[in-house]
């Protein structure tokens, strides 16, 4: 009996997989042949959902992107036996965009079914908890410290120095919490790790509570993700009767409720305890005075999910890789107008131009890159020729930019910058907790301003408005949501001038012979 | 479902649950399509809560509404990775087909549109989703004939 994979991530099932999977069930099933079908998580390489793998004697082999129409001719290529077709990639841990990684946090990612406990294991799953039980509270925490690892929802904080204040923070009652509100677009490497392996993530928050003293954790997770959900639900009961959770450390899932701002660590918090999701001041930091006002643990699911790597692996292994002060693997999330989109978990160090060029291709739309994004709504805008700029968080902060979340949306040359300015001043007007007033006001009266630039309307009148606006909002707003929110704003007023009605707009270099052709 | 049942059934489920108020309005909102405003008060007594509390917990969040949708649910991505791949034509082109300005509900009741900021699918852009089932690379096309199979259904 052959085995095949085809994901049950909710991307390639948002490009077909289901109807792909029962087309060829049913095909089998017509040809008189049995299958074991199976559903993993996605390897990343979106742009070939959806992706079937078949084994064989020398491994996987894939074929992508399959559309039902496809199924017959495969079946009559012999795909169940590995055999040609223009649709196979060949083995799929040999395909370059798998080799070239340094998968860490995804390794079984795709690999597996989700909600296998036997294959979790098989494959590495539990080795951290198993080292974590081993270890003494602080010993986890010197060794989190030791590894590097810092806060991959944005912040960048050192993880073992929070985890340090919560386990100094004497309570009668502590927490983790699992901040799986990926709202940054651009971004969906959290919801790849909890639809393809939830149980990774559970170890980590495992670990954590041993690390700090909590015998409970939450999850909160952005109402937008139904099918990562549904795997957490179904995930969560299989890994209480393993024993990965229990009476020592066990687990509650919430949903979100559609507020970006939520993924702020003290508005979650506030929502969680059943409020509106309003900033809360800081100090107290939530690992002091956190969750129902208990030291607390919060960190984001890339965060959590590298922790069990780091218990198994050591330390020291997870620190030589990265550069500077940014130490061990980013999965990095290629989006937009890309043509191979996808997740790639690499070291730190890598530049954006090899990223967008060489594992993305270039645009979708086959036009130059005008600009890319990183780190979602918040994140500046880098021109096309700023993209020898190393993946690090000093590095990008150095350039004006931010790394957040590892999310980069490439634009091509049609991208209006003026009208993605406008939108992230939009943006934070409609998603502002209303808690300051620099948010608040601020990015309302931000729209208008650019409006009135766009109008012709004493353009350097207003243009200095902005920047002092954007100051404002930088300078006073309580957390990052209007703090950050003047980058992808100035910067795109600084790089693309021409686009805000400010500068002369360049012309294009004149195109002749075969090449000139309408776009 | 009944309106006293599936408020009755939320509170009983996160009864003695610590910040239950958000699980109990997904719960109600889950049955019913909606959270009925007159009952406002039975929630907000039965988790201690003022009426203006649970109100305002309503009024935050996007996704809690206090009126009927429509039969069906479409939300279109906004954010900038569908942007870079014509997610505001898009969204041009479902707003004229269903007859609509802005977002909201058809008005033969069929379908609610409703503006998301990210469904996590930014490597397949432009990104809607229809029901909870979440659709890659649409465009206008598909768009049309996810519609379509609405009609006929």
């Amino acid at each position: 009996m052959t085995t095949i994979w085809i994901p049950q991530d909710a991307a390639a099932r948002s490009l077909g997989a289901d109807l792909v999977s029962q087309a060829i069930a049913d095909q089998a099933a017509a040809r008189g042949l049995s299958l074991d079908l199976r559903r993993n998580g996605s390897r990343g390489m979106l742009f070939l959902e959806p992706l079937v793998e078949v084994l064989t004697p020398t491994g996987r082999v894939g074929y992508g992107p399959v559309q039902v129409q496809d199924i017959p001719g495969l079946f009559e290529a012999g795909f169940l036996d590995g055999r040609a077709h223009d649709k196979n990639i060949g083995l799929v841990e040999e395909h370059p965009w798998m080799k070239g990684q340094d998968r860490l946090v995804n390794a079984r990612v795709g690999l597996i079914e989700p909600l296998s406990f036997a294959q979790w294991t098989e494959n590495g799953g539990g080795a951290g908890l198993a080292a974590a039980r081993c270890l003494r509270p602080e010993q986890i925490v010197q060794l989190v410290t030791d590894s590097g690892l810092r806060g991959r929802g944005g912040a960048g904080f050192p993880t073992g120095i929070k985890w340090k204040t919560v386990l100094d923070t004497p309570a009668d009652q502590k927490y983790i919490v699992c901040n799986a509100d990926e709202g940054d677009s651009g971004t969906f490497s959290d919801r790849m790790l909890m639809e393809g392996d939830p149980f990774t993530l559970f170890e980590g928050m495992a670990i954590a509570g041993l690390a700090v003293g909590a015998d409970l954790g939450y999850i909160y997770l952005r109402s937008e993700y139904p099918n990562c959900e549904r795997v957490l639900k179904a995930a969560l009961p299989v890994a209480r009767e393993n024993g990965l959770l229990g009476p020592q450390f066990d687990i509650v899932l919430r949903r979100g409720a559609g507020s970006y701002v939520c993924g702020e660590e003290t508005a979650l918090l506030e929502s969680l305890e059943g409020r509106r999701g309003q900033v809360r001041p800081r100090p107290p930091m939530p690992a002091q005075v956190g969750l129902f006002g208990k030291p607390t643990a919060l960190n984001n699911v890339v965060t959590l999910g590298s922790v069990p790597a780091i218990l198994a692996q050591g330390a020291q292994a997870y620190a030589a890789r990265g550069v500077g002060r940014s130490k061990g693997t980013l999965p990095i999330q290629l989006a937009g107008n890309i043509r191979r989109g996808g997740l790639v978990e690499l070291p730190f160090g890598i530049t954006l131009r090899a990223l967008v060029e060489d594992w993305g291709g270039g645009t979708r739309s086959g036009l130059p890159v005008r600009a890319v994004q990183v780190g979602g709504p918040l994140g500046s805008w880098l021109p096309a020729s700023a993209l020898d700029v190393p993946l690090d968080y000093e590095a990008l902060s150095a350039n004006g930019a931010i790394l957040g979340h590892g999310g980069i949306v490439v634009v091509d040359e049609r991208a209006d910058m003026a009208s993605l300015a406008r939108y992230a001043m939009e943006f934070c007007a409609v998603e502002s907790c209303g808690k300051c007033t620099p948010c608040r006001i601020g990015s309302t009266r931000g729209v208008e301003v650019i409006d009135r630039i766009l109008a012709g309307d004493r353009p350097p009148a207003q243009v200095a408005l902005l920047r002092d606006l954007c100051d404002t909002l930088s300078q006073a707003s309580l957390c990052a949501l209007g703090g950050l929110t003047p980058l992808p704003v100035l910067s795109a007023l600084d790089h693309f001038p021409e686009d805000f009605g400010l500068a002369p707009k360049p012309t294009p270099p004149e195109v002749s012979g075969p090449e000139a052709r309408d776009v | 479902m009944d309106t006293t049942l599936a408020i009755t059934a939320a509170l009983d489920a996160h009864q003695g649950e610590a910040g239950a108020l958000l699980p109990v309005l997904h719960d109600i909102q889950d049955a019913l399509g909606f959270i009925p405003p007159q009952h406002l008060d039975v929630i907000a007594a039965a988790l201690n809560l003022s009426r203006a509390e649970v109100h305002g917990v309503i009024s935050f969040y996007h996704d809690f509404r206090t009126e009927p949708p429509g039969r069906h649910r479409l939300k279109l991505c906004r954010a900038e990775a569908c942007q870079a791949v014509g997610s505001s034509a898009l969204q041009d082109h479902a707003l004229r087909r269903l007859g609509l300005k802005a977002p909201g509900t058809s008005a033969n009741g069929a379908v609610t549109v409703e503006h998301v900021y990210c469904l996590g699918n930014c490597a397949l852009s432009p990104a809607v989703m229809l029901d909870g089932q979440l659709h890659g690379m649409v465009d206008a096309a598909r768009l049309d004939a996810l519609l379509d199979a609405l009609e006929r259904s």
